[in-house]
């Protein structure tokens, strides 16, 4: 980028909030998702709304893209950096700006961490529930744009379900607010379900207005172990046809039950095929029945050994322990490729079968975990960047993986979003005319395709340069060269 | 381009790719990194750093000052490592990268490195030499000169900080451990177990008074203890300092020095040192010479109160009712993953009012000699810790480390807190004496 155009961006943020160091570009160039990274020109905090604006004017004039960015979590690559870009940081926009109790609403700015939120609401009795596994560390305005899931799915939705407004800036610069606290808004079209889990490609979020529900006062959770995992599979079929419906139901293989133990060394069984991770929750004594409907269920499906968590702090552990499992599989070799694949819930038992075979077809290690009670699995392939021929029989695998759950009448992402990992994906899960349909309206409002170019679609003529591809792509630095 | 020296001393002292690229960048070790959290820049995390040093491993990224910087920023706490799910040895990175910066030409200016060097090699790992400074600093603080000093001190503004950093300088104790105690100390009832007690070189001057309650309470554990006469500093500081070829001098004299003597286990009081030594196992893996020496001794390291709470308390305690809370030392809880035998132990005594710490493993800012060679973060770091400290109310904070009892001092004293620090084998034997004589304590 030319200096001139970066002396312009440290104008518009102040030198204090502007970083362009070797050390910076490069603690910019990745989030989450593994083997792609790219190095950003610069990284600047915006302090206020007319800083982004201005950005985005500069963005639109001199011709480099804008990546938004919050806590670097994200599992499609949404916030890496493209060729000629900037990142832009909003972790520092972290306040509550308002809970208020009459209307059972949190306005709250994009860069608040997640589980700080649910921590301050629950103080006062209410309850934010989507989770994901990376709650302490992701942020809201991440989630938004995310629309990401959690634990918690099954029985109360995912972030769109509790978005009520967002306030944002536009790609070409202009400020636009949608929704409000009324609980009903039929005016004009549905916007805010548009720019929900948008990664980041129609706007930046500068507040986020939240809806709050009652906290439930009673819980159990049950943790549970399989000889053989088609148990597993059949037992979540069962409990969803059942009419119950838990706030939480997970599914660890033995792979993943492994490495979680080797991390928390909470006692799981090692030699178990499969287990569940299962919470009801509510507010009177249908919590116990619904408990003990659960239980018979799973007796009837052959579980080996049912466990009921006798406090809050044990509840408390097998959580955090199923939230710590995708990282947690790292510990078996460096490279963790996980996917999102989803099906409907019955089918559940059948995909669990396609992933072993996948493993066992293209010779892959697959650990497998997931939201089972959503149909949302995450094999995730056990491998090594540096290994390339493994790497491609990885991608095979999940080629194979994908194709399956579409089949299935499932997506190809359940939470993670589609980025830069999942686009080659993107046509055979929505359509052509899906595809042409999302394009029309990202080249109406980013008519100059500055805002997070390359992620979720590629816009035709192709501008947004070389996206990041494997991590050979980053030059050397020295600082005197 | 990065020069035929520095080259060499990356590939002589970086840990190999497989240790580098454990981490899959997923960013769960964001929330619990205090310097993250002070800068909210991915170069000051532990994302961020590891990627760093491996991108200076690779060769892509030249050993700069900045690298340096966030290398000396970090406090080595390991609460990362704690909180990594992948299993990520993120200290044996940074440990490793403050050696390469200490032997190259980056950083900190080379007297200041000289200074320091002089002081970790020629002072704290020569213990005759720490001892004869210590007499020096007991006679400053207690001839009335430190009063005249730091008064002279502050009508300078610039020297604040000077006056606040000698501020943090621990109290001398009046008799050092090494020379108040004997060789070997007899139990009070029927011998149940050998120990071996290590002194600790900044527990011996600075804390004796910990190191003579650690054996009296011991003694009365049925134990007989050895303090070998001959040991030397654990060389802890040293290896978190990029001094690694000291600590590894410093190691095997130990390890000569105890191995000549039977005993059932090593017991520490100091979480640093008690770290390092379970440590030593690994420092000599490929060493011919003393890799089994090591694993022989490091296998039987035990904190004191790991050691106290899994034995049957033998000795009556006596109530105290008082308002205790607990903060974990970082190379207690992250380092060694010791977090629940230091409460057990409390919770043996009797009437006592354990009161939970809000964010108890977050680092104090003590953190080695950090809260000397980097004071204003530390300062920073020590706020939290004693608004978190106030929301307990309690009278008295316990903890397992020295450098942190001085940090905590040095807070609750700059915060205006009224609360007593105090070691935790310390709040165990005024259980054991009956008599409670904490509303004097200093
Ligand atoms: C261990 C682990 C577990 C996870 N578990 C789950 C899970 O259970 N469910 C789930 O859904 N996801 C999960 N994720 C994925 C990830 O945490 C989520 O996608 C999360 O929402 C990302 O938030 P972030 O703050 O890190 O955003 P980032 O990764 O920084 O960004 C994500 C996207 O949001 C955009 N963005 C960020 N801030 C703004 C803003 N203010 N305005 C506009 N766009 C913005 C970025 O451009 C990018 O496209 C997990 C990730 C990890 C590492
Ligand atoms: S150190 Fe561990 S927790 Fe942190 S980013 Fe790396 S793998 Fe994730
Ligand atoms: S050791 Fe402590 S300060 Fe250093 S990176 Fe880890 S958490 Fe942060």
């Amino acid at each position: 980028m030319d200096n001139s155009v970066l002396l312009k961006i440290k104008k518009i943020v102040g030198i204090e909030h502007y970083f362009d160091s070797p050390e910076d570009r490069i603690s910019y160039s990745y989030d989450g998702t593994p083997m792609l990274q790219q190095l950003p020109e610069a990284v600047v905090f915006p302090q206020n709304i007319e800083q982004i604006s201005g950005l985005l004017y500069l963005a639109n004039t001199e011709k480099f893209a804008i990546i938004p960015r919050g806590a670097g979590t994200g599992l499609s690559g949404g916030s890496i950096p493209v060729e000629n870009s900037i990142v832009v940081v909003m972790t520092k926009w972290n306040k509550i700006l308002e809970i208020d109790t009459a209307n059972l609403t949190a306005l709250v700015e994009p860069g608040l961490v997640t589980g700080l939120l649910q921590k301050e609401v629950e103080k006062l009795g209410l309850f934010y529930p989507p989770d994901p596994g990376s709650m302490t560390v992701c942020t809201i305005g991440g989630n938004v744009a995310e629309n990401a899931g959690g634990l918690r799915g099954l029985k109360y939705g995912v972030t769109k379900n509790y978005v009520l407004g967002v306030e944002m800036i536009l790609p070409t610069g202009e400020f636009l607010k949608i929704g409000g606290k009324s609980v009903k808004d039929v005016a004009g079209y549905n916007l805010k379900d548009i720019v929900i889990g948008s990664e980041g490609t129609l706007g930046i979020f500068s507040k986020i207005l939240l809806k709050l529900i009652p906290f439930p006062t009673r819980s159990k959770t049950i943790s549970v172990n399989f000889k053989k995992i088609i148990d597993s599979g059949n037992s979540v079929a069962d409990i969803i046809s059942s009419r119950i419906t838990p706030s939480m139901l997970e599914f660890l293989d033995n792979t993943t039950m492994n490495c979680v133990e080797d991390y928390t060394k909470i006692g799981l069984d090692r030699n178990a095929e499969a287990m569940l991770l299962i919470e009801v929750d509510g507010r009177g004594s249908s919590v116990d029945e619904d408990a003990e409907t659960i239980v018979s269920i799973l007796k009837k499906n052959n579980a080996s050994q049912i466990r009921i968590a006798e406090n809050t702090v044990e509840a408390l552990s097998l959580k955090t322990a199923r939230r710590s499992a995708f990282s947690a599989l790292a510990r078996r070799k460096p490279t963790t490729i996980l996917e999102d694949a989803t099906v409907p819930r019955s089918e559940l038992p059948v995909m669990i079968e396609k992933v072993r075979e996948a493993a066992s077809n293209f010779n892959v290690a697959i650990g497998n975990f997931g939201h089972a009670g959503d149909g949302n699995l995450h094999p995730t392939c056990l491998t090594d960047e540096r290994d390339s021929s493994e790497i491609t029989r990885a991608h095979k695998a999940f080629g194979f993986i994908f194709n399956e759950a579409i089949k299935l009448g499932g997506t190809i992402t359940g939470e993670h979003g589609t980025g830069l990992a999942k686009k080659d994906f993107l046509e055979s899960a929505v359509g052509k005319e899906g595809i042409e349909f999302m394009k029309k309206i990202k080249m109406v409002v980013d008519p100059n395709n500055v805002l997070n170019p390359g992620k979720i679609l590629t816009m035709k003529p192709r501008c947004e340069g070389t996206l990041p591809s494997r991590r050979e792509q980053i030059p050397d630095f020295h600082a005197h060269q | 381009m990065i020069s035929s020296k520095d080259k060499a001393l990356l590939s002589k002292y970086l840990p190999g790719d497989d240790v580098l690229t454990q981490c899959m960048h997923c960013g769960m070790c964001l929330a619990t990194c205090p310097t993250y959290e002070l800068t909210k820049l991915e170069r000051s995390s532990p994302r961020g750093r590891i990627k760093l040093i491996k991108s200076v491993a690779e060769g892509k990224l030249e050993l700069s000052n900045l690298f340096a910087e966030e290398m000396n920023f970090c406090l080595d706490c390991q609460a990362c490592e704690t909180a990594c799910p992948a299993g990520v040895q993120y200290g044996k990175m940074v440990e490793s990268a403050r050696v390469v910066i200490e032997q190259s030409n980056i950083g900190s200016s080379k007297i200041n490195k000289a200074i320091k060097r002089f002081l970790l090699n020629s002072v704290v790992a020569n213990h005759s030499r720490l001892k004869l400074l210590a007499r020096i600093l007991y006679f400053y603080q207690n001839s009335g000169m430190r009063t005249i000093i730091t008064k002279a001190l502050s009508v300078f503004p610039f020297a604040k900080k000077l006056a606040e950093i000698e501020s943090l300088s621990p109290v001398i104790s009046k008799v050092f451990s090494s020379d108040g105690m004997e060789e070997k100390t007899l139990s009070h009832s029927k011998v149940k177990y050998k120990i071996a007690f290590s002194t600790g070189c900044i527990m011996d001057v600075a804390f004796a008074d910990i190191n003579f309650d650690t054996v009296e309470v011991l003694q009365k554990n049925q134990c007989e203890i050895i303090t070998p006469k001959a040991q030397v500093c654990c060389g802890s500081l040293h290896a978190h300092n990029g001094e690694i070829e000291k600590a590894r001098e410093l190691a095997k004299k130990n390890l000569d020095v105890f191995s000549g003597f039977e005993y059932d286990f090593l017991v520490s009081n100091s979480a640093g040192c008690g770290a390092f030594m379970k440590e030593y196992v690994h420092l000599f893996a490929d060493d011919p010479q003393y890799a089994q020496k090591a694993k022989l001794f490091s296998e039987r390291v035990k904190d004191i109160s790991e050691f106290l709470a899994n034995i049957e308390p033998s000795d009556q305690m006596h109530p105290l009712e008082e308002k205790v809370t607990y903060h974990d030392a970082c190379h207690l809880c992250h380092s060694q993953k010791i977090t629940v035998e230091p409460r057990k132990v409390l919770q043996q005594i009797p009437d006592l009012k354990f009161v939970p710490l809000e964010e108890s493993t977050w680092c104090c800012g003590s953190a080695g000699i950090y809260n000397v060679t980097r004071h204003e973060d530390a300062e920073k770091i020590l706020e939290r810790k004693m608004k978190n400290l106030r929301g307990t109310g309690a009278d008295i904070v316990v903890t397992g480390n020295p450098g942190c009892i001085g940090q905590l001092k040095y807070g609750i004293k700059k915060y205006g807190l009224k609360m007593k620090v105090l070691h935790t084998v310390s709040l165990l034997k005024k259980s054991m004496d009956g008599k409670s004589d904490l509303k004097n304590l200093p």
